[in-house]
C-alpha cells in the first residue's frame, strides 16, 4: 500500500523506473450552478476548492494523478470564470513542477461528455496514451495506479472505478454489472429504480484516445434522438444547444457495455474508501476519512500540536492552538486560526482565520472562514455518532452524519449553543438555536 | 411558643432528589430546607415544632434530635396515616397547639422568604382576631387565588380563586399565625384550610392578611426551588462569595468545596460541600449539592446537580436538568432539560426534556 500514497512525490520510491507511456488527467469541476446543494459553503469559494482535511477539494485529485508516473499534464474542466483557479493552479505548479496544470473553461454547460469532446483537441495534444477523467465532488484513496495496471493487462478502450456499496443505497448512483471473471462491465444505468447492482461507479474513469469517436456517435446519436422525440428540425436542436449536451456515465459509457469496451475496477474493501460531497454535512465524514488515510498511509500530511491531541488531525502552521485545548479526531484546522484555552473540537473543519474563545465546544461542525465562536460556546452536529454509523460512511458514501454548518463570518455569542443549524454567511447569532436554517 | 410545618408527603414533584432524601433534608442554599424555617421560628422564640408528615419519619429522626439539642426547641412528628390536607394536620396536633393560649405558627415547608415570625406576631396581637395570614404581590394573580381585604383595613373580606377580571395582586403565602381558638373550628379529617376554614373566618373578620416584605418563592419544584435560590441568594448578598472576575452576581460556595480559580461562577449558584469544580467550568442559576464534582470546561444553567454526581469535561446541561445523586455525565455530552434517576450514567446527548429511568 506504501506504493499509493495519495499525492507523496518526488521521493523517487513510488516511481518506476521502466518508462511509462505518457498519462494526462483531467478533473471535471462543473460550475457556480452545479454547486447549490453545496450552500451556503459554495456561497464564498467554489466549492472544488473547499479545503478538506486541509487541501482544497481537487487538491487530493490532483495529488493522486500526480503521483503516477509517466503523468504529463492535469488539466481542470468546468465552467467557473477563468481567474478562480489561478491560485490553485500556482500551487500545483509550484508542488509539482515537473506536470503542466491548465484550466479549461466551457463558456455553455456541455455535459461530462460533450465537454470532453469540445476539448478533444486539447486533451490528445501530446499523444497521451490514457486519459483519467474523474469527477470533482468525491473524496477517494484514488487507486489509479492499481486501476492503471488492470487498464493495461486487459487492453480495455476504458476502465471505470467501481465500489461494493450497500445494497438499499446502491440505487442512488451508477449502477455497474461486473463480470466476475472478465471485469467486463456487462451493463450500466444511472441511478436505477430497481435493484440492478451493487457494484456503484465512483465516477473516475480512464480512457483511451479512440474513446472520442464513441463520443461522437453519443453526440449523433443524441441528435437525432432530439429531433424526434421534440419534434424538432436540426436549426433547432443546434439552436438550443442541446445536442453538445452529452452525459458522460448515461450516453456514453452505456454504449460501451454494448461492445464489451468497458471494464471495472473495483476498489479494495478495507482499504480504499470512496464518497461523494454533494452536501455541506457531508464535508465531515470526507474530511474523516482522508484524515484517517493519512494516518495509515502520509502520516507526514497530519499535525503535531501542544495541544492535547487525539489523531489524526491537520492544524496548519500559522493557526495558534492553546496548549489546554483537546482537538480530534478527525479535526482540520485552517491557516490563522486562534483556539483558545480549553477548547474542545472534533469531528470538525476550521476554514481560514476562524476565531475560537476559551472552553467552547466544536462537535461535528464545520465553521465558515472568520467564524467568531464565543466562549463556552457549543456547535455541535446531530448526536454523537456510534462506530457503526462511523463504518456507515465508510463504506456506503452517501450517508453521513447531519452536522452544524456555519457560512462565512458569522459570529456566536459567549454561552450559546447551536445544534444542527445551517447559518448563511455574515449572520450573527445571539441565542441558542436547534434544528434550523438560519437565512 | 408552638408551630406546626406542613411537611406532607414524599416531595414527588422534587423528584428525582427526593427519591434519596425526604424533602424536608434537601439542602436549600447549603442547609436543609427546614431548618431554614426551624431556625426562624426558634428565633422567633418557638419552643415546640411539629412536623406534620404522611410517611414514617425515621429516616429523618437523627437529624431532627440533633437540632433539638444544637436549637434548644423540642420537635414531634405527628403522623398522619391518611393525608389530611392542609387543616386536618392541626386538629392531629391538637394536643400540643392547644395546650395553652399562646398563638402557633402554621407553615408550608416548601416556602421560602424572609420569614418576619417577630413582627407577624405583634400585627396578630395588635388585630386581636383569630388568625394572621401571610400575603405576597404577584405581578400575575390571575393564575393563583387571590386575597381581598375591605378598603383602607388588614381584615380580609374574601378569597377569590384564579380571578378573570383584577381584584387584588395579593396572595395566600402559606404562613399563618392563629389563636388557639381556632381548632375548635377544625376536625382530624381531611380538610383544605385554605378552601373550607379560610372563608368562614373572612365571614366573620375574624382572619387578617399581613404584607410580607422582601421575595417569596414556593420550592416545591425544580424551577422554583432554582428561582427560589436566586431570590434567597440576593437577600443573602452580605454573606455571599466577593464578586471578582470569575464570580458574577451571588454565589455561595461552601468552605469546603474546592473551585478553580479558572471556573466562573454565577449569578445565583450554590456550592455544596465537598464539592469540585474544574477549570474553565461555567456555572450559572445552578445548584451543586455535597459531594458532587464538576469537571474542566463542563457548561451548566438552570441546572440541580445531585449528591455525589459527576458533570464530564465540555458537558453542556441546561433546561431545568436535574441529576439524581451518584449520577454520572459523561465528557462532551449536552442535556436539556433531563430528569436523571439516581446511580444512573448518561452516556449520549438528552437534548429534548426527558426523564432517564
Amino acid at each position: 500500500m506504501i506504493a499509493r500514497c495519495v499525492g507523496v512525490v518526488g521521493d523517487g520510491v513510488t516511481r518506476s523506473t521502466t518508462p511509462q507511456p505518457p498519462l494526462k488527467g483531467v478533473i471535471l469541476v462543473g460550475g457556480p450552478s452545479t454547486g447549490t446543494r453545496f450552500r451556503p459553503l459554495s456561497m464564498d469559494l467554489p466549492k472544488p476548492l473547499f479545503p478538506i482535511a486541509g487541501r482544497p477539494m481537487i487538491h487530493h485529485h490532483a495529488a493522486a494523478l500526480a503521483a503516477l508516473a509517466g503523468m504529463r499534464e492535469i488539466l481542470l474542466m468546468g465552467f467557473y470564470e477563468e481567474r478562480i483557479f489561478d491560485r490553485f493552479l500556482d500551487d500545483l505548479r509550484n508542488e509539482f513542477p515537473q506536470i503542466a496544470f491548465r484550466y479549461l473553461r466551457e463558456y455553455r454547460a456541455l455535459g461530462t461528455g460533450g465537454g470532453l469532446q469540445h476539448f478533444s483537441s486539447e486533451l490528445l495534444r501530446g499523444n497521451p496514451a490514457h486519459l483519467f477523467v474523474m469527477n470533482a465532488d468525491i473524496a477517494s484513496s484514488f487507486p489509479l495506479r492499481e486501476m492503471l495496471v488492470d487498464h493495461q493487462a486487459r487492453s480495455a478502450l476504458a476502465t471505470v472505478l467501481g465500489i461494493e456499496t450497500d445494497r438499499s443505497e446502491a440505487r442512488q448512483f451508477g449502477c455497474l454489472v461486473v463480470d466476475p471473471e472478465t471485469a467486463a462491465v456487462k451493463h450500466f444505468v444511472e441511478k436505477p429504480e430497481t435493484f440492478i447492482s451493487n457494484v456503484i461507479s465512483c465516477g473516475v474513469y480512464l480512457f483511451n484516445p479512440p474513446i472520442f469517436d464513441v463520443m461522437s456517435e453519443a453526440i449523433a446519436a443524441r441528435r437525432a434522438t432530439l429531433q424526434d422525440e421534440l419534434a424538432l428540425d436540426a436549426e433547432d436542436v443546434q439552436a438550443s444547444q442541446q445536442d453538445e449536451r452529452v452525459n458522460l456515465e448515461v450516453d456514453v459509457l452505456s454504449r460501451l457495455t454494448a461492445t464489451g469496451q468497458l471494464f471495472a475496477h473495483v476498489c479494495v474493501p478495507q482499504i480504499d474508501f470512496w464518497m461523494q460531497i454533494k452536501t455541506p454535512t457531508s464535508t465531515i465524514p470526507a474530511n474523516r476519512q482522508y484524515l484517517q488515510y493519512f494516518r495509515e498511509h502520509a502520516p507526514r500530511k497530519l499535525s503535531r500540536t501542544e495541544a492535547e491531541l487525539i489523531s489524526p488531525v491537520y492544524v496548519h502552521p500559522s493557526a495558534t492552538v492553546h496548549p489546554t485545548a483537546r482537538i480530534g479526531p478527525n479535526v482540520s484546522i485552517g491557516p490563522r486560526c486562534t483556539i483558545g484555552k480549553g477548547v474542545r473540537v472534533r469531528d470538525a473543519i476550521l476554514l481560514d482565520q476562524v476565531d475560537v474563545k476559551n472552553d467552547a465546544a466544536v462537535l461535528s461542525a464545520v465553521v465558515g472562514w472568520e467564524g467568531k465562536i464565543g466562549a463556552w460556546c457549543r456547535v455541535e452536529g446531530a448526536p454523537a455518532e456510534s462506530n457503526q454509523a462511523n463504518e456507515h460512511a465508510t463504506h456506503k458514501g452517501m450517508k453521513i452524519p447531519t452536522a452544524t454548518i456555519l457560512g462565512k463570518n458569522v459570529t456566536l455569542a459567549n454561552e450559546i449553543a447551536v445544534r444542527n443549524c445551517i447559518v448563511m454567511p455574515h449572520k450573527e447569532i445571539k441565542t441558542s438555536c436547534h434544528n434550523e436554517i438560519l437565512m | 411558643m408552638k408551630a406546626l410545618i406542613l411537611v406532607g408527603g414524599f416531595g414527588t414533584r422534587l423528584r428525582p432528589l427526593t427519591l434519596t432524601m425526604p424533602k424536608p433534608l434537601v439542602e436549600f442554599a447549603n442547609r436543609p430546607m427546614i431548618l431554614h424555617q426551624i431556625e426562624a421560628l426558634v428565633r422567633a422564640g418557638v419552643t415546640d415544632i411539629v412536623l406534620a408528615v404522611n410517611y414514617r419519619p425515621e429516616i429523618m429522626s437523627d437529624f431532627i434530635s440533633k437540632y433539638e439539642k444544637e436549637l434548644g426547641v423540642r420537635i414531634t412528628f405527628s403522623v398522619e396515616t391518611e393525608p389530611l390536607g392542609t387543616a386536618g394536620p392541626l386538629a392531629l396536633a391538637k394536643d400540643i397547639l392547644g395546650k395553652d393560649d399562646s398563638p402557633f405558627f402554621v407553615l408550608n415547608s416548601d416556602v421560602t422568604c424572609e420569614f418576619p415570625f417577630a413582627a407577624m406576631i405583634a400585627f396578630h396581637k395588635a388585630h386581636g382576631a383569630e388568625g394572621t395570614l401571610l400575603v405576597t404581590k404577584v405581578e400575575e394573580p390571575s393564575k393563583y387565588g387571590v386575597v381581598v381585604q375591605y378598603p383602607q383595613q388588614s381584615t380580609i373580606e374574601r378569597f377569590v380563586e384564579k380571578p378573570k377580571e383584577f381584584v387584588s395582586n395579593r396572595i395566600n403565602a402559606g404562613l399563618y399565625l392563629f389563636s388557639p381558638a381556632i381548632l375548635r373550628r377544625i376536625k382530624p379529617t381531611p380538610t383544605s384550610i385554605e378552601k373550607e376554614i379560610f372563608p368562614k373566618m373572612a365571614l366573620e373578620r375574624q382572619i387578617h392578611a399581613m404584607d410580607l416584605p422582601g421575595f417569596w418563592m414556593d420550592v416545591g419544584q425544580p424551577k422554583d426551588y432554582l428561582t427560589g435560590t436566586g431570590l434567597f441568594l440576593t437577600a443573602l448578598a452580605k454573606s455571599l462569595a466577593a464578586p471578582g472576575p470569575n464570580i458574577v452576581g451571588h454565589v455561595l460556595i461552601h468552605p469546603t468545596a474546592t473551585v478553580s480559580p479558572l471556573a466562573k461562577l454565577g449569578p445565583s449558584v450554590v456550592i455544596g460541600a465537598g464539592v469540585t469544580v474544574g477549570p474553565g467550568a461555567r456555572l450559572a442559576r445552578t445548584v451543586v449539592l455535597d459531594g458532587a464534582s464538576i469537571k474542566a470546561h463542563a457548561w451548566l444553567r438552570d441546572t440541580i446537580v445531585g449528591w455525589n454526581a459527576s458533570v464530564g469535561r465540555w458537558a453542556r446541561l441546561e433546561g431545568v436538568t436535574v441529576l439524581g445523586e451518584d449520577v454520572h455525565v459523561a465528557e462532551e455530552v449536552f442535556l436539556n432539560g433531563a430528569k436523571v434517576l439516581p446511580h444512573k450514567s448518561v452516556g449520549a446527548s438528552i437534548p429534548e426534556p426527558t426523564i432517564v429511568m
